[in-house]
């Protein structure tokens, strides 16, 4: 057996490399996956992560006296949480920061810290706060340092002395975004009674974090909730599934969980059919071998097993190395994952289950892909395996049956007839090839879609460079003080305003988003990347929105307003758009406006400004107490191109790897194989006179043939694979396009190239060193 | 001098042989297949190399061919050095000035007769049409049949076919009827007789029955790696005389 191993080293190490391949994967994937899943819920667990959250505008405390009685409730926490306009050193642009409030002694009940640096707030000491980690590495701020905060209005210097870790925000994603962000966006805790202070909430509180009971009904919970907190300007109550930090964490875990199924199943099925054609041309050569052995009295158990061996040698030999690769690369991907996601403790777990699994798998995949030609080989007779087997029959192929043959030379039409011959082997080859190319488009599809959304979201829909929001509704006049602001260059007014929108018994709580006609900054797209102007009358919606409120065009739908006034108005849906962000509605302003019985009043501005006062505008809107909120948009970019952008490279990095060896693997096979097959008449076109290079032309001719084909399958594949893999990646929070660049294929298809030239290049070599003589002296 | 030898005189030499040694190095033995050859081979002519196996004959064939090099010793082909010849040099050489048939057709089994005979049309100047090649073999009538559909005898004659089409100085043959039987292997050489008649080309045929050397013009007896006798057959006999 070690002999026939060593006799096809060079292919048994290709499929060897495969099978690695996918062992390491899932061994990537399900480590990184578990480790992931294991640190979030024991920290989940010790530090007392909420189940349901809600937000209300002000209650009283003495309300939680009545929360807690609902059925399903294991503990409540109330608090204060505020955002507010930081100002960092150093830092021109003003910051976002969110103000949480924590008891002065001890830690609160739910959603508990953890103490990273520093030590814990003192009572009474006011601007005492301590700040996530995320947030003071980037702006390496240490207990000690200050930053200035607009609180209420009024400035506050924040005395930082602890850094500290939340389960709440193991990834910091900035209010209204989709992407962590942690240069603009900070949080803080604060002692309660300050914060009750600085904004007059003495015995009140504006959130509440609920621990559910085991197997409690979190929907009924919510239910109930959102009853009692109604009246106190609720917006809403929701699960952990759409707490943006572990929505985000969910999600990764998701992915890894679906790249450990997806993977392993490509590279084992590219090994399975590679296993088969080596063994069947290897069965093909020593067929009167095994035709002797069965003669002498060897049974076809014992000529199956010795075969069989050399398959599960070459698996075996794949699965080890795959999981000793599996292994490393999984640490390495938790170590990445723990600088990105902050985690007291991270915990690398590895469970042996899994490898027991890969190897069945593989082992499994080895035996289906080579056991029928092993019974074949097995069955036949003995005296007929003594004979050689019948020769070839080729014929004239499609093109010359076309009459186009006059048009081809001989070397073509060898080439051709061949692959003619064996349509099915031709198949596989091409679809192994193409398997490598939709692989790559798979990998690397998440990166363009992404890419399109920002360049969709702030480069197309959203043109202005800043987004303030007023501290409370103003009357538009003040879009002139805005205007007048250094730096600004054409101002937009926005109402926004937080709504229940119900349609029979379909409801939920969003904001409203009111715009002036015409506007230019802040733009309405449809998915052909059109205009849409926000119409005079009705409600537009976007898709995800109107699914989950069950509504078409036409469909009257019922908004509860949930500030102010609190009325109740019918308005019909009148226009539905595609958006892959968020649950969005759109009004005219002042439609709006009217509805609302309020006159023209605004809630911010979208702003234009001029690059070379930007850090004036900075400066001032800094010192302008009644802008609570500062977007800025270059920032929301820099941060996705510093962090998301520079994960999916790592991902696309390995994924270039993997992919390679499915085309190494592939094509060095299939021209191992064309050789071993040809290695004859190759011989003697070299003896008629064929150059060396006339000679190759023939094998790569072929593999070249393989390859041109599997292109256009490979780029139809991958476009499939993405098509099913978005299918797990619409959510609320956001929704994948199906896009695919073009710059994808063509990488795809060039990385495969290269490693389709590079393995026939290294058989190639091969040609070269053939011994003509001792291959024309053989008998065939 | 008889008068063969006269004849011999007035002929170019085709391969000038020159202390021709070749040595296999086997690990531990060293394998002397040629010792010192000296011999000159004419244009036109008949040539036979008799000898058992083993004794250095297919060597000889495939240094002459270029498809071997010798240990030490010269040859020089038309008065070219060919031992000294590159790489690309040999493609060259065979390419345009010998055919090569072997005991086993090696004929390309995806192509037909005509095409197998095309693959050198199409790479040689002024070859013969495919079509000529194959009548000269009396093939004409079976040029659309793949290898697989003909006999032993008649793939060997499309291979022969194929050597010729070129139109090449020197046609070696390494046992060319070893795998056929007596009828279909005097029908190739006839095919080999007819071309060395009408195209003057030098045939040499290695061979170890000795009935195949009584057409040839002149025999030259191998044994152990050296010339143990030449001689010149005063009357040759015609390949379909020929029995064993």
């Amino acid at each position: 057996m070690l002999r026939d191993l060593l006799a096809i080293k060079g292919q048994a190490l290709a499929i060897c490399l495969v099978i690695a391949s996918g062992v390491a994967m899932f061994v990537m994937a399900m480590s990184a996956s578990l480790s992931l899943a294991d640190s979030k819920d024991i920290y989940y667990d010790r530090y007392r992560f909420a189940d349901v959250f809600a937000h209300v505008k002000r209650a009283p405390n003495h309300l939680d006296q009545r929360l807690i009685q609902i059925p399903g409730i294991a503990q409540i926490q109330t608090r204060i949480v505020m955002d507010v306009t930081l100002n960092v050193e150093g830092m021109a642009r003003p910051v976002t920061g969110r103000l949480i409030s924590i008891p002065e002694h001890g830690q609160p009940n739910l959603n508990q810290l953890y103490l990273k640096r520093g030590r814990w707030i003192e009572p009474r000491q006011p601007g005492e706060v301590l700040v996530a980690e995320s947030f003071a590495l980037v702006h390496q701020l240490n207990p000690g340092d200050t930053v200035t905060a607009v609180i209420n209005g009024r400035f506050q210097r924040l005395l930082i002395v602890g850094v500290a870790l939340s389960p709440e925000y193991i990834i910091q994603i900035p209010p209204g975004h989709l992407l962590p962000d942690n240069q603009q966006f900070g949080v803080f805790w604060m002692g309660q009674r300050q914060l009750e202070g600085a904004y007059d909430m003495k015995e009140a509180f504006n959130h509440v974090s609920i621990k559910l009971l085991r197997g409690a009904n979190d929907q009924a919970v919510i239910k109930k909730l959102d009853d009692l907190l109604e009246p106190y300007g609720s917006l809403g109550g929701y699960g952990r599934d759409r707490h943006v930090s572990d929505q985000f964490i969910s999600d990764e875990i998701r992915q890894l969980q679906a790249m450990a199924v997806v993977a392993p199943a490509i590279f084992l099925f590219v090994a399975s059919f590679l296993l088969n054609i080596v063994i069947s041309r290897i069965l093909g050569l020593q067929r009167e071998q095994i035709g002797a052995l069965k003669a002498f009295g060897y049974s076809n158990w014992q000529i199956g097993m010795h075969y069989l061996k050399l398959v599960f040698a070459v698996t075996l030999l794949g699965v080890l190395i795959g999981s000793v690769c599996g292994l490393w690369l999984g640490k390495s991907l938790t170590v990445m994952y723990a600088q990105f996601y902050k985690f007291p403790m991270f915990y690398f777990r590895v469970e042996l289950w899994t490898i027991f699994l890969v190897t069945l798998l593989s082992c499994g995949a080895a035996f289906l892909g080579t056991w029928a030609s092993l019974r074949r080989a097995a069955d036949l007779p003995p005296a007929e395996a003594m004979r050689p087997e019948p020769p070839a029959i080729y014929r004239a192929t499609l093109v010359e049956r076309l009459g186009l043959g006059y048009l081809l030379p001989q070397i073509a039409r060898m080439i051709l007839r061949k692959l003619e011959r064996k349509p099915l082997k031709a198949m596989l080859n091409t679809s192994g090839i193409a398997l490598a190319i939709a692989s790559l488009i798979l990998g690397s599809f998440t990166l363009d879609a992404v890419t399109y959304i920002m360049d969709f979201q702030f480069r197309l829909a959203q043109r202005q460079d800043v987004t303030l929001t007023l501290l409370e509704p103003t009357h538009a006049s003040a879009l002139n003080n805005i205007g007048q602001l250094p730096g600004v260059m054409q101002t937009e007014p926005f109402r926004s305003v937080a709504t229940r929108l119900r349609h029979g018994h379909h409801h939920r709580r969003v904001g409203i988003m009111g715009l002036p006609e015409q506007g230019t900054l802040f733009c309405i797209l449809n998915s052909e990347e059109e205009m849409v102007q926000p119409p005079p009358e009705g409600l537009l919606l976007s898709d995800k929105l109107a699914q989950i409120l069950h509504v078409g065009i036409g469909s009257v739908v019922e908004i509860e307003i949930l500030e102010g006034n609190q009325a109740h108005f019918r308005v019909p849906v009148v226009a539905i758009i595609r958006e892959y962000s968020g649950t969005n509605a759109y009004m005219n302003l002042q439609t709006l406006n009217g509805l609302l019985k309020e006159g023209p009043v605004i809630s911010g501005a979208f702003v234009k400004v001029d690059t070379n006062q930007q850090d004036k505008l900075y400066q001032t809107l800094k010192e302008t107490p009644r802008v609570a909120g500062v977007t800025i948009k270059s920032s929301a970019l820099e941060s996705f191109e510093g962090t998301i952008a520079e994960n999916l490279l790592v991902m696309r990095g390995f994924n270039i790897m993997f992919a390679a060896v499915i085309a190494f693997g592939v094509v060095y096979n299939a021209a191992r194989i064309s050789l071993s097959e040809q290695s004859r008449e190759l011989a003697t076109l070299r003896v008629i006179g064929f150059s060396r290079f006339e000679v190759s032309s023939i094998l790569l001719g072929e593999l070249a043939i393989l390859t041109i084909m599997a292109i256009p399958l490979g780029c139809f594949i991958g476009f499939g694979f993405a098509a099913f893999a978005i299918q797990g990646l619409d959510t609320e929070l956001y929704r994948i396009p199906l896009i695919v660049f073009p710059q994808t294929y063509g990488y795809a298809v060039v990385t495969v190239i290269i490693a389709a030239f590079v393995s026939g290049l290294i058989v190639r070599r091969k040609i070269d060193h053939l011994d003509l003589v001792a291959v024309l002296k053989t008998k065939e | 001098m008889s008068s063969a030898e006269l004849k011999e005189l007035k002929l170019k030499t085709v391969f000038e042989i020159r202390g021709l040694t070749k040595i296999y190095d086997m690990g531990e033995v060293k394998v002397h297949a040629l010792r010192g050859i000296d011999i000159d081979i004419f244009e036109s002519q008949f040539v036979v190399l008799l000898g058992a196996s083993g004794s250095g004959k297919s060597t000889l064939l495939n240094i002459l061919g270029g498809l071997d090099v010798p240990t030490s010793g010269e040859v020089t082909y038309a008065g070219k050095p060919l031992t000294r010849f590159s790489e690309s040099a040999l493609t060259k050489y065979r390419r345009k000035n010998v055919g090569f048939v072997f005991q086993f057709y090696n004929l390309i089994p995806s192509l037909t007769a005509r095409e197998n005979v095309s693959l050198i049309t199409e790479i040689v100047e002024s070859p013969m049409t495919p079509d000529e090649a194959l009548t000269l073999v009396g093939l004409y009538e079976r040029r659309h049949h793949y290898p697989a559909q003909l006999s032993g005898g008649e793939q060997q004659r499309v291979a022969i076919a194929r050597e010729i089409a070129k139109r090449p100085q020197v046609l070696l043959c390494d046992e060319p009827t070893g795998a056929l039987d007596v009828k279909t292997g005097i029908l190739v050489l006839e095919a080999v007789e007819r071309i060395n008649r009408e195209l003057g080309t030098s045939t040499i045929v290695i061979t170890h029955n000795a009935i195949i050397a009584e057409m040839a013009d002149r025999v030259i007896s191998l044994s152990d790696g050296q010339i143990v006798a030449i001689r010149s057959n005063q009357t040759k006999m015609a390949a379909h005389e020929l029995a064993w």
